[in-house]
């Protein structure tokens, strides 16, 4: 079926390590370099830049992730992203006075629990979700699409419900408020977090997916759904699993980007979900790696953009899809199964 | 009505209960501005007829090619958008509605092209990504550009003299009602509402339109038997998006505006979908009896929830008035659209055909 097949009985096949892609973030800011007229703007650009790409990552993994193991593109994962950032806010907006607070502790003591709080909600709603929404329409991408696409629509009304239109202000802590400078540069330290945050999660992605048992299987369910099951590991296990990590992501992408907008509203999750998409499909579909690239270059090129050409930042994501798939109609690292 | 169908399709309703309502929808809609005077029913009927092309333009895709795109709205903008600028620029003249036309809708089917080209070519999930993140791009697009658009307020615009409401051909006393400008706008709406759909009718019966449920059935098979998908797919995508910016323009003659809110709100494309799932996929009658049933709900229903949300309010049940305020229609309507999906996903239509055999 697919090109390994071919070649059977020989020795494995070494797979082609495909760099080129890699380089793609890193042309992107130097080919912006000359364009923008300080060094120190650009540096603050290209970090404000990599912050909102780690940021996107965080969001875009699951989806991707859930696609390659389940091939089930979920519309709903915008609402997780929403869902997230409102318990954040349910947390946070009560504990404002330790936000407020020039302490460390204080702040930790109300961020942590806002963080546990939003992963573990939407951990048990995508648990929720994948058994009762999505377990029944399996393997059928049109009812899949339409029932996901619903479930958004249900769960951002459900949050109107409960929290009403307005926009809920989510000041960002004390401690991480401001920005220092390096050299001319002034860098917000939240931005520094959120980097600090997005390439933990990749590396450990990576680590999980490539070094463990559990990573294994994933990527053995990637390619090949039936010969996992032929091989007696119970497949429905690890698509929970997966779907309930991907829901997690989604949360603390939510928290995130709460934080860095400094307010959430029930719109965020449809906003994002294009934002998301755009991403996934730029990395190729199921792709961790590409995904991540692709986060990066979104976010780069918007920044850069809305720099120097504010009204071409509307489309900027748009125009950004279609080169990369004019030169890959894939993605950037397709999977190869599907 | 089944033998009026035989020439042009060979589709007959194949039901005597869907045939009749046919029937009674089709006259109601003829004859709807003498059966229902009135400003508020004659706006439903014009509302019934535009939704019931634009959501049979929308089967094409969904229920015949068995592809999901969510760009519907966009195309129906693009012709709302054309039909209105053309008049805001250049007056109340013909000229300027041929003019809106002639770009809008080789537009529309322009750009279903080149999302075709970029999408359908790989999987056509993509292409349901694809058209989300274009059709969202293009929302914000239309109301940026306000020296163009009239960003947020929209345009309104005069339409030629003929079609205005000042304009009386035959006064009330002859006929009991008053036949004006807009009696004539909405008859030039129904009948290109019929004509759109009848030719809808005769693509999806013709040998291409086969090749396309073919296609949905089993695209590699369809694809073996010498059929190339991909010119197929893109082709149904640009007839419907033609004919979802003819409806489109329709829409903009008869509410003489055009704005965001009109004509590319995310809240249309919901309708769209819901009146085809409810009507029953895969087939265009589905499209008028889902359109005509969900445009009348929507008109009348949204009092009714109203009342409902008052009711409770003043009874002090606590969440009951929020979950029943008419802003909160789409939240019904998205537990209405997954149910239907689950356990109706031949829709009315469906039923009505699988009941009589």
């Amino acid at each position: 079926m697919s090109a390994t097949d071919t070649d059977a009985g020989a020795a494995l096949p070494k797979v082609r390590a495909d760099y080129l892609p890699l380089l793609l973030p890193i042309a992107m800011a130097l080919i912006a370099l000359p364009f923008i007229p300080s060094g120190s703007t650009w540096v603050t650009l290209t970090i404000a830049g990599l912050a909102m790409g780690m940021m996107i990552f965080v969001m875009a993994s699951g989806l991707t992730l859930i696609f390659g193991l389940m091939d089930v593109l979920n519309f709903g994962h915008g609402a997780f992203i929403a869902i997230g950032a409102y318990m954040a806010a349910l947390v946070l907006v009560p504990l404002t006075g330790w936000m407020q607070a020039d302490s460390v502790w204080l702040n930790l003591a109300a961020v942590i629990p806002a963080v546990a709080l939003a992963v573990g909600v939407t951990g048990l709603l995508g648990l929720a979700f994948e058994r009762i929404v999505i377990a029944p329409v399996y393997g059928q991408h049109l009812k899949q699409i339409l029932i996901t696409m619903g479930g958004m629509i249900v769960a951002e009304q459900i949050l109107y419900v409960f929290f009403g239109p307005q926009q809920i202000p989510l000041p960002l802590p004390a401690t991480l408020r401001g920005s220092f400078m390096i050299g001319e540069a002034a860098i917000e330290k939240y931005r520094i977090v959120c980097v600090v945050v997005g390439l933990t999660v990749f590396l450990a992605m990576l680590l999980v997916l490539n070094r463990t048992k559990i990573g294994l299987l994933i990527r053995a369910g990637v390619e090949n759904t039936e010969m996992v099951e032929a091989l007696g590991y119970r497949i429905t296990r690890l698509f929970v699993g997966v779907f309930m990590a991907g829901s997690t992501l989604a949360g603390l992408g939510g928290v995130m980007w709460g934080l860095y907008r400094e307010q959430v509203n029930a719109a965020m999750g449809g906003e994002l979900l294009v934002l998301v998409f755009i991403v996934v499909i730029i990395g190729g579909l199921g792709s961790v790696t590409g995904c991540f690239i692709g986060a990066l270059l979104v976010a780069l090129a918007t920044n850069y953009i809305g720099f120097l050409v504010p009204k071409l930042a509307l489309v900027t994501d748009i125009l950004l899809m279609v080169a990369v798939l004019l030169w890959r109609p894939r993605g950037l690292y397709p999977v190869t199964s599907r | 009505m089944t033998s009026r169908f035989m020439p042009l399709s060979g589709d007959p309703p194949r039901s005597k209960v869907l045939a009749v309502a046919l029937i009674a929808i089709a006259l109601g809609l003829a004859l709807a501005p003498f059966l229902f005077p009135g400003a508020k029913p004659l706006n439903v009927a014009a509302k019934i007829c535009i939704f019931i092309a634009l959501a049979a333009s929308y089967d094409l895709l969904l229920g015949y090619t068995g592809v999901v795109s969510f760009a519907h709205t966009m195309f129906y903008g693009i012709g709302s958008y054309g039909v209105a600028i053309a008049l805001y620029g250049l007056g109340a003249r013909w000229d300027a509605v041929g003019l809106g036309l002639i770009v809008a809708l080789p537009l529309a089917a322009l750009l279903a092209l080149v999302i075709g080209l970029f999408s359908l070519r790989v999987q056509t999930i993509f292409f349901a990504m694809i058209t989300l993140a274009v059709a969202s791009a293009f929302a914000v697009l239309a109301s940026q550009l306000s020296w163009l658009t009239g960003g947020e307020d929209g345009r309104s615009f005069r339409v030629p003299e003929v079609l205005q409401p000042g304009t009386v051909f035959i006064p009330r006393d002859v006929l009991g009602v008053a036949v004006t400008g807009r009696t004539l706008t909405y008859y030039l709406v129904f009948v290109c509402c019929v004509l759109l759909f009848l030719l809808l009718l005769r693509v999806v019966n013709s040998p291409f339109g086969r090749v396309l449920q073919a296609i949905r059935e089993n695209p590699f098979r369809a694809e073996a038997l010498g059929y190339r998908t991909v010119v197929h797919r893109i082709l149904a995508n640009c007839i419907a998006a033609a004919v979802a910016a003819a409806a489109g323009a329709l829409n903009a003659l008869w509410l003489r505006y055009t704005g965001p809110d009109t004509s590319l709100s995310f809240a249309i494309m919901l309708d769209i979908l819901l009146i085809v799932v409810i009507g029953g996929m895969g087939t265009l009658y589905g499209a008028v009896i889902g359109g005509t049933l969900y445009i009348m709900a929507q008109n009348y229903l949204q009092t009714l929830m109203s009342s409902l949300s008052t009711a409770a309010g003043n009874a002090g049940i606590p969440v009951l008035p929020q979950l029943f305020h008419p802003d909160r229609w789409l939240l019904w309507l998205g537990i209405l659209f997954i149910l239907s999906v689950y356990f109706f996903p031949t829709g009315i239509v469906g039923k009505l055909r699988g009941g009589s055999g």
